[in-house]
């Protein structure tokens, strides 16, 4: 027969019978085994001697096979378990049918006391308890952990567990203790006549008294421990945080207890309610022991007491306050210092907490008193290779803000690729491409000290086809420093270009006081009259645009030499030139205004990942002030975020307010919802999403129904002019003609402008309208 | 787009005449969603699901394919995906669908169907006919539209322009580590080259304009070259090379009106439609800026001047997106078509700019209709608002009559 016929007539019944059986056996002794135990067995009988009767066969068996023939424990074991129980367990022999049977009951039995304990506690009268129902304090039935007779010698906790059990016990008591006090001072607030009645009840109710007395001590000794929580709390965000803890401190101390157990105290105001008036009377006198109310309790009723008691607030944080005294002497005081006390803490509160409206105010106030600098920001404008890199660069080391080590560096990196003159420039053209190509394409920031001022350096682009960087930079400036190339046919071409352009737009973005650098001039010798001659232009043409003759400062420099920069040109060509240098003039410039006092708005210019937090975004607070843990919302996607920290000036600071340009580190949002341009503010207060707005627009060019991008600092939005509703006067604002077909340059003109997204816009702000590369208009947004 | 039939003649089509179209290509749909204007005759294949009630009540549905005629009510164009849904009342009844049941036909490539205008082909309808069976249509010009951290992919056919696909990516921003700006400029360039090979078919070799301000359009030409270099791709290599770089103002849509009139392109694509309309604009807007006259906008000022016959024969050109002639009733459609006919009678040129395009576009922005006069005319918004005026006027004097 082959193998696979053997296969094939293989009798599977047959063999899973088979392997049934061998299952079967497995159970069944194997006859050494058997012999064994009937050995064992004879021998225990005789051992346990006339008690044996007390004990079956099967049984013995049982702790044969469990100690594995090892009689003397078998006895021991038995002995314990059968012939002399604990009392308690009357309880004879477990049903010893199945094998399985012993242990499964002797977990089981472990646990029981555990489980039971709150059935015992169902309808314990208040006081008075009967003596059989103590069974707390019976030692337990079965050790827990341990071995079934082991070591021989009877199961014992072990000395961990003795002391876990003892510290348990302790905090079983003191955490009684607590509450009975939190509930008794709750009870002191309710009225003023308590007091007496305590007297009275005190000496009468004995072990209520006893109680009081224990609590009393142990309230002088609890304080420290709420005194030291200050130490260990920083105080991140106001009272909160404290209460937290304190609660936390108090479902700790009530976690140790196994189940919360119910407290004798004096009766609540409900129950002065259902009891009628307490005190006074003898008859009030036994009711006060309110044995059944309490009975039956629900666990959230007693949790009411297990919170800090509006005592215990106060003391955390007047401790937190660093009044610690207090904290001893207002618990003897009357209702009325603790509502004194309470309100003080509530001033104490205001100083740090997260600005509601009059916060404001306080934010305020806070940077009126720390600021010692004023601080303002200015942005360098000027035609294309006027030299504004340079000069920065040359004003930055001059000022030692930038060491002669780097621009060394940088020098000698500029000569490899043949552009050594651009080393000062590169101190803030860092992208490959700008020092690649030699042009600033973005917005470069870096900032100095000087004895009064901090300022903020944004070093704009010159070229036209970054404009819209530019534009970013002067939103977030107080005033303008404008560079003009005084070599030969250089300052005639950018009045042509840039310099029209950006003084155009600065005037628009609301800068009014403008610092004209006359660069270049060692070029041309220093010449006064090619000064004169640009100085006459220029001012001419600045004050057409609408700057006043008074804001308007004409300095010759060296940006490349670093002459009246810093420190007076000491060339004797330029001797003729009395005025003070441009640092000097920065500083009698005057910041303009901030608007502190308005909702929060801030413009992201920059979104980024820090160790701090992976969104970090800087920008300029345009109105308004914020702190750290402030809600935010972001504009337009409309989602919340919360200040995680904040830095100003790279220090790492509390509050911020308009004007400065500050680091926020987020929280809580994601990534996708923060971009360039998009707008921060109060989410009480918030900015409004707009895709079609009217507006107050100076023509630079003519205006017609026509595409155009929309710019207001870093938002960049692409749009169209949907209508011209009016021609307006240009000093009273008039309508002078209605619906024009277009508007001519140098008018001014009210237009609808529909944008092909929503961006987050509001009236009063400056937008610049731009179209084929050109600025055809910018305005006020009505 | 095809007629059905070989013998079918453009001059043939008169009035009420049903003309079979068979469209082939998905910009064919797009002017099938010209030519069918509401309340027109359709008949095309259709998808229907029947449902069928057996006598114990059970009820049984299924899809019939068969032909249907509906009168429009309404269509829908997607332009991305080029197709067209034309809704309306079924005329004829057939074994499944009686007559004034609604049905949605979804006009499909290479499926013929068949138009019976309602009033007759005017002027318009078959200027748009004559332009949808045109054969002689040139590439589709591929457009990368972008800068620092936006891309728009654009494909400039002769009557539209589609945005493919728009690539947006936060670029970080200066502050102290450069390298940051370096790697999200050069992970936007991946980016927005990916998404270019997918979003535009290259097997042909095809004209493609990158626009940006600055050095980005460069810049992303020089990574594309250099990719095709690392990843010895032929085809790549071919495609940087033959991109032309234009300079644009900003990487949005409408910078395509700047790039068309720029000279490279000018030299490159000069005798495509999309070319001369932006030409046409650009001329419209030269004269509105001159303030010459002779540039007017807006339905009531060019009927008017039409009407005056001031659009005629000497450089007399007539704007009008063709957007007007899809959803407008039919006496204002007609109305429209009378202006461009009269333009025409007159000598002058009558332009139906798609709206599709950017040229279209800003049209739309003047209230979709403009023309250029042949002679100077000052006061034709005077007259509109003399309107208003004797408006307000007339109830005044009603008002000042009953007063005396």
């Amino acid at each position: 027969m082959s193998r696979h016929q053997e296969v094939r007539n293989l009798d599977y019944k047959d063999v899973l019978d088979d392997y049934d059986g061998y299952c079967e056996e497995e159970d069944e002794l194997s006859p050494e085994d058997r012999a064994l135990m009937t050995q064992g067995t004879i021998t225990v009988q005789t051992a346990l001697g006339v008690e044996a009767a007390k004990v079956s066969v099967a049984q013995i068996e049982e702790s044969l096979w469990h100690y594995y023939y090892d009689t003397d424990k078998v006895v021991e074991y038995l002995i314990k378990k059968f012939i002399n129980p604990p009392q308690k367990t009357a309880k004879p022999a477990p049903n010893p049918s199945t094998s399985a049977a012993p242990r499964v009951h002797t977990a089981g039995s472990s646990q029981q006391p555990r489980q039971d304990f709150s059935h015992l506690f169902k309808d314990l009268p208040w006081g008075n308890i009967p003596k059989d129902r103590e069974t707390v304090f019976i030692p337990p039935l079965l050790p827990r952990i341990g071995l079934l007779g082991g070591s021989g010698s009877p199961p014992k906790m072990s000395k961990l567990q003795q002391l876990a059990a003892a510290r348990k016990k302790k905090a079983e008591e003191r955490a009684a203790q607590q509450k009975l006090e939190q509930t008794r001072t709750k009870m002191t607030q309710l009225s003023v006549e308590e007091q007496d009645r305590q007297k009275e009840n005190a000496p009468s109710d004995g072990p209520f008294g006893k109680r009081l007395k224990t609590s009393e001590s142990t309230a002088e000794g609890r304080k420290p421990l709420t005194t030291a929580e200050p130490g260990r709390s920083e105080p991140l965000s106001q009272s909160t945080p404290m209460a937290l803890e304190n609660s936390q401190h108090a479902k700790a101390a009530t976690a140790d207890s196994p189940k919360p157990t119910p407290e004798k105290a004096q009766p609540s105001a409900f129950a002065q309610v259902l009891f009628g008036p307490p005190l006074a009377s003898p008859k009030q006198k036994l009711q006060d022991v309110f044995p059944l109310t309490y009975t039956d309790l629900s666990p959230s009723v007693l949790e009411a007491f297990s919170k800090p008691s509006p005592d215990d607030v106060v003391y955390a944080a007047q401790a937190k306050a660093g009044k610690k005294t207090a904290a001893t002497q207002t618990k003897k005081k009357g209702a009325s210092s603790l509502d004194a006390v309470a309100s003080d803490v509530k001033g104490l509160k205001i100083e740090d907490a997260p600005l509601p409206k009059s916060r404001n105010l306080d934010v305020l106030s806070e940077f009126e008193r720390s600021k010692s600098k004023k601080a303002a920001s200015f942005v360098v404008v000027g035609h294309v290779d006027a030299g504004k890199s340079t000069m920065m660069g040359r004003l930055l080391l001059d000022l030692n803000v930038v060491d002669q080590r780097t621009v060394d560096k940088l020098r000698q990196e500029a000569t490899k690729i043949g552009k050594s003159s651009f080393a000062l420039a590169w101190i803030l053209d860092q992208r490959t491409e700008e020092r690649a190509r030699g042009v600033t394409i973005d917005i470069a920031t870096n900032r100095f000290e000087t004895d009064k001022t901090v300022f903020t350096i944004l070093d704009a682009p010159g070229h036209r086809d970054f404009i819209p960087n530019m534009i970013a930079g002067a939103s977030q400036a107080d005033f303008a420093i404008l560079v003009i190339d005084a070599s030969t046919g250089a300052f005639e071409s950018g009045l042509k270009g840039q310099t029209r352009e950006h003084s155009l737009l600065i005037r628009s973005m609301g800068v009014s006081r403008v610092i004209v650098a006359i660069n270049k001039l060692d070029t041309v010798g220093w010449s006064q009259e090619r000064f004169d001659e640009i100085k006459n232009q220029v001012s001419g043409f600045l004050s057409a645009t609408g700057f006043q003759q008074k804001n308007i400062t004409f300095v010759p420099v060296s940006g490349l030499h670093g002459d009246n920069l810093v420190r007076k040109s000491s060339d004797p060509a330029a001797s003729w030139y009395t005025g003070p240098p441009l640092v000097e003039e920065l500083e009698n410039s005057e910041p303009s205004a901030r608007a502190l006092a308005k909702p929060l708005r801030m413009t992201i210019s920059e979104v980024f990942r820090t160790p701090q937090s992976p969104i970090s975004i800087s920008g300029r607070i345009d109105a308004g002030s914020l702190q750290a843990g402030d809600p935010l919302l972001i504009q337009p996607s409309g989602e919340k975020a919360y200040v995680k920290s904040l830095q100003v000036d790279e220090e790492p600071v509390e509050w911020a307010v308009a004007g400065q340009n500050a680091v926020l580190h987020l929280t809580n949002i994601d990534q996708v919802h923060v971009r360039v341009g998009d707008i921060i503010c109060d989410p009480a207060k918030p900015i409004e999403c707009l895709d079609t707005f009217t507006l107050k627009a100076l023509a630079f060019d003519f205006l017609m129904p026509m595409q155009v991008d929309v710019h207001r600092g870093r938002l960049h939005a692409a749009g169209r002019i949907e209508s011209i509703t009016a021609l307006l006067d240009k000093v009273t604002g008039a309508v002078v003609k209605k619906k024009p077909k277009i508007a001519k340059p140098a008018t001014v003109a009210r237009v609808v402008v529909k944008l092909n997204s929503t961006v987050p816009l509001e009236a009063g702000q400056r937008v610049v309208l731009r179209s084929g590369g050109e600025t055809v208009a910018a305005g006020l947004l009505e | 787009m095809r007629f059905v039939s070989k013998n079918q003649r453009l001059e043939a089509i008169d009035g009420e005449t049903g003309v079979a179209l068979l469209p082939v290509e998905p910009e064919d749909m797009w002017h099938a969603h010209n030519l069918i204007a509401i309340s027109d005759t359709v008949k095309a294949h259709a998808v229907r699901k029947v449902t069928k009630t057996s006598s114990t009540g059970s009820t049984m549905s299924e899809r019939v394919h068969t032909d249907l005629t509906i009168r429009v009510t309404s269509t829908f164009f997607d332009p991305a995906a080029s197709s067209l849904h034309v809704s309306g009342t079924v005329v004829h009844e057939n074994a499944w669908v009686n007559v004034g049941q609604y049905h949605t036909l979804d006009l499909e490539l290479n499926r013929p169907f068949t138009i019976w205008k309602s009033n007759g082909w005017d002027s318009v309808a078959m200027q748009t006919l004559a332009e949808a069976v045109n054969d002689d249509k040139p590439d589709a010009v591929v457009a990368v539209v972008m800068h620092e951290g936006l891309a728009n992919i654009c494909l400039i056919t002769d009557f539209r322009t589609v945005i493919k696909q728009r690539v947006e990516s936060n670029i970080p921003k200066k502050r102290s580590q450069a390298q940051d700006t370096a790697g999200g400029m050069t992970a936007f360039y991946e980016k927005t080259l990916s998404t270019l090979l997918r979003a535009v078919d290259f097997s042909n070799p095809r004209p493609m304009l990158l626009a940006s301000p600055g050095f980005v359009a460069q810049d992303f030409r020089a990574y594309m070259q250099s990719e095709g270099a690392k990843r010895a791709d032929k085809r790549l290599q071919r495609i940087a090379k033959d991109a032309v770089v234009v300079h644009s103002s900003t990487g949005y849509v409408h910078s395509l009106n700047e790039i068309l009139k720029s000279p490279e392109v000018q030299v490159t694509m000069r005798d495509k439609k999309f070319t001369t309309e932006t030409a046409l604009m650009d001329q419209f807007y030269e004269r509105l800026r001159k303030d010459d006259g002779r540039a007017w906008y807006g339905a009531k000022p060019v009927a008017k001047a039409v009407e005056e016959g001031a659009v005629g024969r000497g450089g007399g050109v007539i704007l009008i997106n063709n957007s007007f002639f899809r959803s407008l009733d039919i006496p204002t459609r007609k109305k429209y078509v009378a202006l461009v006919d009269r333009v025409k009678d007159d000598g002058g040129e009558a332009k139906l700019l798609s709206s599709d395009h950017e040229s279209g576009q800003r049209l739309d922005g003047l209230g979709g209709i403009a023309a250029i006069l042949t002679y100077p005319i000052y006061d034709l918004d005077e007259d509109e608002e003399e309107d208003d005026g004797e408006e307000g006027g007339g109830s005044a004097d009603g008002g000042g009559v009953a007063v005396i």
